[in-house]
């Protein structure tokens, strides 16, 4: 088997809420493995509605956050190894994107200063001169330039344009691994697009891998090679984006994909809305059973089991849809 | 009914007035669901708010008027901007971006509902008389009366949102008004949160407008809509057509570059981006934008008027093609 860039093995993360002693226990992310092969680069999306962990799962690959129990793995570096750990190389490697583009630029800095910093402080650039060029090749690399950015303060882009300079950013350090965390969620539907082609570009140009964080299921369809449904923490579906997509296995996969407005088809039936956000962490059962239109006995017992339905294909469900079972 | 008659306003500022919308021209209908789409920053939200008259310092209406007209319980009101405000609750409510965060976190849902309906509605009955009907209501819309006695923060953003909607409803206005109802929701919420406005909307045959930047919105639930560039109205018309047979150039592009799920031909976004509306370029504000661009785009503001049945747009090159 080919080498992983990334390799997250049996994750978990437990949040505290409340007191020491009141507190309770909230599962944010429940036995998670996922991975990345190293030989080609992929755009993995991670789907699922707010508060399925999608976030907390990225920080832990960020480093952001520990995993309380499991391990993370990039490129055969353990996480848990902390006296090989050096922080340079890490952000030489994987580097972030996040939401909301006004936010993560200060508005009292210039935009070119956080480009500048990421080229000398990281040792890519020895001096400025040399980071002129790499900061100027990156811009141009996402359609922008040097000349137009430098000086200029957020507030005198639009979102798109301020969104296009994070991602230039994160590609100076050449990384293997860009973790993009709802890019586009803030951004105009006439912008979205650029943002969305640009990933594709530079997944081939680079050869730089893509997680892809975001609940837009119609912009994950288009862009990703793989897609991964988070529920309540667990991983339910995990497989090439246009299997799940156009045959989804699991029931919530496919209460998602239902539930995208469309163009060119119409709702009919209504649906079943969740009230019970908080209890469903914290069920011992298939969480989504409550919710479930499939559910039977068997599925309010047990968790079930990962199920491989092929090779590169997963889901967590007693019943998975469309393989003749049901 | 709600009729916009050569509707501008701007927000003044310390550096000049910025013209927000302009020159709109067009009527909402009785029982429809009428859409309003448009990018950020291009004037959704103060039209909304012209709408409503909530018409305040640094917002000044600077020519033309809405009138709000219909019928409830047998008798007929008409008002215009500036009076609009006394019919709030009672025949136009509205329904604020980010309505989860409107409601006062420290104040029981019961006592929210009490402040709002009008004391009319409520001089004949005790309070408990008004909130056991409050508590009817809610239950018609499947949500548990047991909401009442809760405060804000211990429901999740989609249960706010429909108690918001709820109480905008109450009072069977003829007019919601809603911007942006389901941002910050994730889809599934999304979904149910639409439905119910649609449920709504056929039981009181009311009129619903609602203001979202999501084209699939647009779609699924509404009947007749508007798309805004800059600050005016470019093209409106049937949804269903609008989407099948786009006729301005602007959404034209806006609608071949939407991603739809079963689709993985390549797309692409519409170059450039929306001009400052501090000073707009001259003529059709869509121009630098635009690839079929004349000089005459780039000098003449283009006419909003009807180029086939039903459909209203403003282009110089339609006005060409239909002979104009």
């Amino acid at each position: 088997m080919a080498e992983k860039l990334l390799e997250i093995k049996n994750v978990s993360k437990i949040f505290r809420i409340g007191g020491m002693i009141r507190g309770k226990k909230l599962v944010a992310v429940d036995d998670v493995s996922l991975s990345i092969d190293s030989d080609k680069p992929v755009i993995l999306s991670i789907v699922g509605e707010s508060g399925c962990g999608k976030s907390t799962l990225c920080k832990m690959v960020l480093r952001l956050h520990q995993p309380d129990m499991g391990d993370i793995t990039l490129l055969g570096r353990s996480y848990k190894d902390k006296k090989g750990y050096d922080p340079k190389q890490f952000r030489l490697d994987v580097q972030p994107i996040f939401q909301n583009p006004y936010e993560s630029f200060s508005a009292r800095k210039t935009v070119d200063s956080y480009l500048y910093n990421t080229a000398l402080r990281l040792g890519i650039a020895k001096n400025r001169a040399e980071a002129d060029q790499k900061v100027d090749e990156a811009l141009k690399s996402v359609g922008m330039s040097l000349a137009v950015v430098k000086g200029k303060y957020p507030t005198q882009f639009s979102g798109g344009e301020l969104q296009r300079v994070s991602i230039a950013r994160a590609l100076i350090t050449q990384p293997k691994l860009i973790i993009a965390d709802e890019p586009v969620a803030a951004i105009d539907a006439s912008m979205k697009m650029n943002i969305v082609n640009l990933f594709k570009d530079l997944k081939e140009k680079y050869n730089v891998s893509f997680i892809y964080i975001t609940h837009d299921l119609s912009t994950a369809y288009y862009v990703s090679d793989y897609i991964a449904t988070l529920y309540r923490g667990c991983l339910i579906e995990y497989g090439p984006a246009k299997e799940i997509m156009d045959e989804p296995a699991h029931p919530y996969t496919e209460l998602l994909m239902n539930a995208v407005p469309r163009v060119g088809d119409k709702w009919k039936e209504d649906l079943v809305m969740p009230d019970m956000e908080d209890k469903e962490f914290s069920i011992e059962y298939c969480k989504f059973a409550p919710r479930c239109p499939y559910a039977t006995d068997e599925c309010r017992k047990e968790r079930p089991k990962e199920t491989y339905l092929s090779d590169e294909r997963k889901v967590l469900c007693y019943h998975p849809l469309n393989n003749g079972s049901k | 009914m709600l009729k916009v008659e050569n509707l501008s306003a701007s927000y003044q500022t310390i550096d000049g007035d910025v013209h927000v919308i302009k020159d709109l021209d067009f009527e909402i209908r009785e029982n429809e669901i009428f859409g309003i789409a448009g990018e950020s920053g291009c004037g959704k939200t103060t039209l909304l708010k012209t709408l409503y008259d909530i018409v305040e310092f640094p917002l000044v209406i600077d020519q033309g008027k809405v009138i709000l007209s219909g019928e409830k319980n047998g008798q007929k009101f008409s008002y215009e901007s500036g009076q609009i405000r006394k019919s709030w609750w009672n025949n136009i409510s509205y329904v604020p971006q980010a309505a989860q965060s409107v409601l006062n976190p420290i104040v029981r849902l019961k006592k929210q509902f009490l402040d709002s309906i009008p004391d009319e509605d409520k001089k004949n009955e005790t309070e408990e008389q008004t909130l056991a009907r409050v508590a009817k209501y809610l239950e018609d819309l499947s949500l548990s009366p047991d909401v009442l006695e809760s405060y804000p923060f211990q429901l999740s953003g989609g249960m706010r949102q429909r108690v918001i909607i709820a109480l905008a409803t109450f009072m069977s206005p003829n007019v919601v008004l809603a911007d942006e109802p389901t941002t910050a929701l994730d889809v599934v919420v999304q979904r149910g949160i639409l439905m119910m406005l649609m449920r709504l909307q056929k039981q009181f045959k009311n009129t619903l407008v609602i203001v979202s930047h999501d084209m699939g919105v647009h779609y699924q639930i509404t009947n007749r809509m508007a798309i805004m560039y800059s600050g005016s109205v470019i093209e409106l018309g049937d949804t269903e057509e609008i989407f099948s047979d786009p006729v301005h150039p602007y959404t034209q592009m806006l609608v071949a570059a939407l991603p739809r799920v079963g689709d993985k031909s390549q797309k692409v976004g519409i170059p450039g981006r929306p001009p400052a509306l501090k000073n707009p370029p001259p003529g059709c504000r869509f121009a630098p934008r635009c690839p079929k661009a004349t000089d005459r785009c780039r000098s003449e503001v283009p006419k909003f008027r009807e180029v086939k049945p039903g459909r209203f747009a403003a282009c110089h090159l339609l006005n060409e093609e239909v002979g104009l």
